[in-house]
């Protein structure tokens, strides 16, 4: 299999799915000729022409609310936010319109939206941001965030395939520095199912997009210890079983999220520890996220606020002793 | 007895057809308006007596402007409905007793509970439901009229919205985008006067419809109290927009009769504008001159009052839907798609026996 960047999978995984199915089709601001900011979509508009690459205007809820319509008309709409931050523009669309109307009208709203999330990059308070919290808060979406190109590409296609609207958090940090191989062709990875990302006994650390990579990587050699790290992959559906079956395996558990720590992933997943393995545990459920602050712009500034893989060491090393 | 109005002179469509209404179509006209009207009494009614959760809201007044632009419509074309039009739910298929059962909030109703008042529709006749935010259907219906063109179907979408949406920043994205693409859409743009207690003075410097023209299309005023003029003004952009010509923002001047909801007195409206608006009643007239130029508008009435009745009846037997339905359905497990609403006007008829 050839090996591939987390940035070509989508793209892979995405042209794919548009060969495969005429009914789906992107939509996003410079996604035709200039190919995305992030070149995602280089190439699609001369393979697929204007109709089926869509350079809309400058307009988020005009992207996700005519994306409800031509998805209720029977197509598959994948948007392309520029940048995840921009959801907040479109979140009407998204939250009352898109994520709702299964449950009010039996209507099904296939559609994709593509959120190229994340820090590290000097992209300050409104490039940078990890909002997947949000839309655990709105029953309706699905929401997904993969952290290797195999997983970018098989999710992608589930997720256009699913018929309820996903939220697709691609982390920008990944784009062109993940690397795997990644089988040729359509395939799915199924929504809602965890990936052990290595095995382990004495630890789990649960996390999901760029930090799994990170966590692998701080976490290899730690004095001996055998750490568990478990890919959530699936926010939403979570895949309780897996997170509940690590802790009962290792007992001691850390949740690592680059998105900021109140009530986000990493809060649900230690409440659902808590009430669900409370006697597996041994030692406190640990969280290691970014702290409630925006993303400032400054290098020294975002590092001192994204993880950094010193906080993933200390955090286990703290709990490994306990 | 006529069986085409005379005004305005007949248009063509795009196919080469006249646009014109027979007798039994301005009979299903009249008869549209007073199913909304009878319906939207008969929920007050059952709210006054408890038995409709929350608040209610109606579009007394109003009748002409969702009633004379739904007929305009095929089966295949589809609508995105606004809280005070229910003659466009009528004439697309939904039955009064399903209306009145989902005020009720019963298991019958079009969102079985799920979705209260007038927040519903039913998809397997061709139509999305509105939420709350307005605005916010006039995107979507800008994107079933995106399928539609990238389908190359001779379809058109049609949306209602109130003048107040007109302030909403989503206004601005429809309408852009509905130009940009030359969207077969048609925007029903209902100026009841008041978006809720705010006066029209207050909701905008320049009348809305003018904004049409710079958003590349074009905006048209009609007298959303008359429901001929309505249908032929909705006739002429819907046909427009099913031959490739774009959309249109149609105008119909009209006032919202009640309060905004059940709760509301109108204390802010003056007295001498109720006046104004009750002798301009869109259902008066028109069966004053239906009457006038020779229909039993009396056998109308009684059919209407019969079948609402009977409707009632079913209404009030529907059970209260289950605690455990509460937490389904949040998520599909397939693909159900729009299906085709009812289409009463002559034309189609008329098309389907040709066909």
């Amino acid at each position: 299999m050839p090996e591939i960047t987390y940035l070509q999978a989508i793209s892979d995984g995405l042209r794919e799915e548009m060969r495969h199915d005429e009914s789906v089709f992107c939509l996003g601001e410079d996604i035709g000729a200039f190919g995305g900011a992030f070149k995602v979509t280089d190439g699609f508009i001369e393979e697929f022409g204007a109709d089926r690459v869509w350079d809309t205007p400058l307009a988020e809820n005009a992207i996700i609310g005519t994306a409800v319509g031509a998805a209720a008309e029977g197509l598959r709409p994948v948007c392309e936010m520029q940048f995840a931050d921009f959801i907040s523009c479109g979140f009407d669309q998204l939250v009352n319109v898109a994520a709702k109307m299964h449950y009010r009208q039996g209507l099904a709203v296939p559609m994709t939206v593509r959120l190229p999330s994340g820090g590290g990059f000097s992209g300050g308070p409104f490039h940078s941001q990890n909002p997947e919290a949000w839309f655990l808060q709105s029953p309706g979406l699905k929401v997904v965030a993969p952290s290797t190109p195999e997983d970018a590409k098989g999710l992608l296609s589930a997720a256009i395939r699913d018929p309820n609207p996903v939220v697709y958090l691609e982390h920008k940090h990944l784009y062109r520095r993940a690397k795997g191989e990644v089988a040729e062709g359509r395939f799915e990875i199924p929504l809602g199912e965890a990936r052990v990302a290595r095995e382990g006994t004495d630890l789990s650390v649960i996390t999901y997009g760029a930090m799994v990579q990170l966590a692998l990587d701080a976490t290899e050699d730690l004095d001996g210890a055998s750490v568990e790290v478990l890919d959530l992959r699936s926010l939403v559906p979570l895949d309780t079983g897996a997170i509940l079956e690590s802790v009962r395996k290792t007992s001691k558990v850390v949740v690592l999220h680059e998105a900021t720590r109140s009530c986000g992933v990493g809060a649900e997943v230690s409440a659902l520890i808590a009430q669900e393995a409370f006697e597996d545990l041994d030692g406190p459920v640990v969280r290691v996220t970014a702290p409630d602050t925006p993303v400032p712009f400054s290098p020294p500034l975002e590092r001192a606020v994204l993880p950094q893989p010193d906080d993933v060491r200390r955090a286990c090393l703290e709990l490994l002793a306990y | 007895m006529a069986t085409t109005t005379a005004r305005p002179a007949a248009i063509e469509d795009g196919g080469g057809a006249s646009v014109d209404l027979t007798g039994d179509d301005r009979r299903a006209l009249l008869r549209y308006m007073l199913l909304m009207r009878a319906t939207e009494e008969r929920a007050l009614t059952l709210y006054r007596q408890g038995k409709v959760p929350g608040s209610f809201y109606d579009g007394r007044g109003q009748e002409a402007v969702s009633v004379g632009a739904a007929f305009t419509l095929g089966p295949r074309d589809r609508t995105c409905i606004l809280h005070r039009d229910l003659g466009a739910h009528l004439i697309r298929g939904v039955k009064p007793g399903r209306v009145l059962a989902q005020m009720m909030g019963r298991a019958g109703g079009v969102t079985a509970g799920k979705d209260g008042n007038m927040h519903f529709a039913d998809h397997q006749l061709g139509c999305v439901g509105m939420v709350s935010m307005l605005p916010d259907m006039a995107l979507v219906t800008c994107g079933l009229a995106i399928a539609f063109q990238m389908r190359r179907e001779p379809r058109v979408a049609m949306t209602w919205f109130g003048e107040g949406s007109t302030a909403n920043g989503q206004w601005h994205e429809a309408m852009n985008v509905a130009g940009i693409r030359k969207l077969p859409v048609v925007f029903i743009l209902e100026n009841n006067q008041f978006a809720y207690s705010t006066p029209n003075d207050h909701e905008f410097a320049v009348d809305p419809v003018k904004r049409a023209e710079v958003y590349g299309f074009p905006g048209v005023k009609v007298d959303g109290n008359d429901v001929e003029a309505v249908f032929f003004a909705a006739a002429q952009a819907v046909e427009r927009a099913r031959s490739g010509g774009g959309p249109t923002l149609i105008e119909a001047e009209t006032m919202r009769m009640h309060g905004h909801g059940a709760h509301d007195d109108m204390s802010y409206v003056p007295k001498e504008m109720v006046e104004h608006w009750t002798a301009r009643d869109p259902i008066d007239n028109y069966e004053r001159k239906l009457r006038e130029e020779g229909f039993d508008t009396d056998e109308i009435r009684e059919s209407v009052k019969g079948e609402l009745d009977a409707e009632t009846e079913w209404a009030l037997a529907q059970p209260m839907p289950e605690p455990h339905t509460a937490l389904e359905g949040v998520f599909a497990t397939e693909d159900p798609v729009l299906g085709d609403g009812n289409a009463p006007w002559s034309r189609w008829q008329r098309e389907a026996a040709n066909a």
